[in-house]
């Protein structure tokens, strides 16, 4: 069993299109949507959470790729600008799943991208601006 | 034990024990404070934090024709800047916005440029761009100026903060039911955060704290650069409750910093954005502390387990000028992440940047050991803890109108 979190791009043609239910549907996979934004006429943007057996999550990113989607692994969703960034820390405790940390030597703020989910709370509250969401 | 005048001498033959204030309470623990002072000559402290007071003041140089933009309006990147001065004399303040800035408007407002962030390009060496309008006079005949501006062109350009340096500062919680957006950062409903803003055992106030050795000019390191303290800053309230090694338990002294502009540096100046809040500037300051007797040196090396704040409600108490404290906390447990507020644990956060504390601090011992940078006698005393000086509320007295 593997669980991977990727941030789905839909492009205008296929927002109407029932891609997630055929890919949980026909692959097996348990889902959990962290974050969706799809307007008709726009492109649309999904970060989820798949998790299955390896084969049929390999399986499934096949199917939304052939499907005309790009896929790409969470972390490549929020960035830290490191020139930004001064650790002060203001972020640390706003963030839900403990992706930037003190580190306790240094005082330095870590930031665990393995762990973000996108939810963006730390983008708007940097006082520097350091934390920025790429697509 | 040593004189300031002997410690530059000792600078000068580059020869002088400068330590850090964090080095300091290392050095303590291993050899006691009798020995420790005296082998220390001068302790160096740091700090980095958003203070909203700040700002620069500027001579932008005469057009032809010449223009008296005092009276008039002026922006610079469409901040507004004050010019009520003589022609061509503008004073920046960190925390102006533009004028078209839907400020909190659509709530919480981003703020995502003003004042401080003018500054801190001005001083990366951007380009600036000024729009000024004025009455026009016979001496000063034109009424509209559009230019560029850069740093090295004006004649002067004065980092001049009249508040800086607080010396301790509340812990800032929120005990409502609903998020709020405060110059502390956003504060979870229910006690969900708790956000602290000063560099505790570094922190150049918290290592002097009766001003014994920092007074008006004394010489420091400023937004990266070398700065003076010129006067007390606004607030400024030093008759305050302290512990016993007189370390102040709420916001107590402050300090007005002036220096060069030109000499600092956008790594130390920078413009900080505060959800819902506001615009305000991220400013570095580093001050030595010559330790001149031990009991100044005890002082330099008090530590985090030392140095207590109040936990303060944000919600309710701090704006309805209610003055309560929900408890204490030291410095060493901000630290460590969490602390407990009303039998319940809370996740704390920081406005202050300990490492970039730590790195002035660092740099400012650099300085020294390196015979850059000699220390001064202040030429005048603080108002000190006995002084009587105090941080008054406003008494408001409604104006009549009449009928």
């Amino acid at each position: 069993m593997i669980s991977k979190r990727i941030v789905l791009h839909f492009p205008k043609r296929l927002v109407d299109e029932p891609i997630v239910y055929n890919l949980i549907k026909e692959h097996d996979l348990k889902f959990n949507i962290l974050k969706a934004s799809i307007t008709p006429e726009e492109e649309g943007l999904m970060v989820i959470e798949l998790a299955g057996k390896a084969e049929d999550y390999d399986k499934g990113v096949k199917y939304l790729k052939s499907c005309g989607l790009k896929v790409e692994s969470l972390s490549h969703d929020i960035r830290r600008n490191e020139k930004k960034c001064t650790d002060c820390g203001v972020c640390v405790p706003i963030c839900p799943v403990g992706a930037l940390e003190v580190d306790p030597k240094t005082r330095k703020i870590a930031f665990h991208d393995k762990k973000c989910i996108a939810c963006e709370l730390c983008i708007k509250i940097c006082p520097t601006q350091a934390m920025e969401v790429h697509f | 034990m040593r004189t300031i005048k002997e410690i530059n001498e000792k600078i000068k033959k580059g020869q002088v024990v400068a330590v850090t204030a964090e080095e300091v309470i290392e050095l303590v623990q291993k050899k006691g404070t009798k020995k420790t002072a005296q082998e220390v000559d001068v302790v160096t402290t740091g700090t980095f934090g958003p203070m909203c007071s700040s700002g620069a003041y500027f001579n932008i140089g005469h057009s032809k024709p010449r223009i008296k933009i005092g009276g008039g309006t002026c922006t610079l990147n469409d901040v507004p800047v004050y010019p009520g001065f003589a022609a061509v004399d503008a004073y920046l303040g960190a925390t102006a916005v533009p004028d078209d800035d839907p400020r909190n408007k659509v709530f919480p407002g981003e703020f995502k440029y003003g004042g401080g962030h003018v500054i801190q390009e001005l001083v990366a060496g951007k380009d600036v761009r000024l729009e000024a309008s004025a009455y026009g006079t016979d001496c000063y005949p034109r009424k509209k100026l559009e230019t560029y501006i850069n740093l090295k062109d004006l004649n002067e350009a004065v980092l001049f903060n009249f508040r800086n340096c607080y010396q301790n500062y509340n812990i800032a919680v929120n005990l409502s039911d609903k998020t709020i957006y405060t110059y502390m950062g956003s504060l979870k409903p229910q006690l969900g955060n708790a956000n602290y803003c000063s560099a505790g055992q570094l922190s150049p106030l918290l290592k002097d704290p009766y001003y014994k050795t920092i007074g008006i000019g004394t010489r420091i390191f400023l937004g990266g650069g070398v700065g003076y303290v010129s006067w007390h800053g606004t607030q400024h309230n030093p008759c305050v409750k302290r512990k016993d090694n007189g370390v102040p338990q709420v916001p107590a002294g402050t300090l007005a910093v002036i220096g060069d502009l030109k000499t600092m540096s956008d790594k130390w100046l920078k413009g900080i954005s505060m959800l819902g809040y506001g615009v305000s500037l991220g400013v570095g300051i580093g001050i030595p502390i010559p330790i001149l007797d031990e009991e100044i040196l005890k002082s330099a090396a008090v530590k985090d387990e030392e140095i207590f704040a109040q936990i303060v409600d944000y919600s309710q108490d701090y704006p309805q000028m209610f003055a309560k404290s929900l408890g204490e906390a030291s410095y060493a447990q901000l630290k460590s992440g969490k602390i407990t507020v009303q039998g319940k644990e809370v996740p704390t956060g920081s406005l202050s940047s300990y490492s970039k504390a730590r790195e002035i601090s660092e740099e400012l011992k650099s300085w020294i050991k390196k015979g850059d940078f000699l220390l001064t006698e202040p030429v005048a005393q603080l108002p000190g803890a006995e002084s009587g000086y105090s941080f008054k509320p406003l008494k408001e007295r409604p104006i009549a109108r009449l009928k």
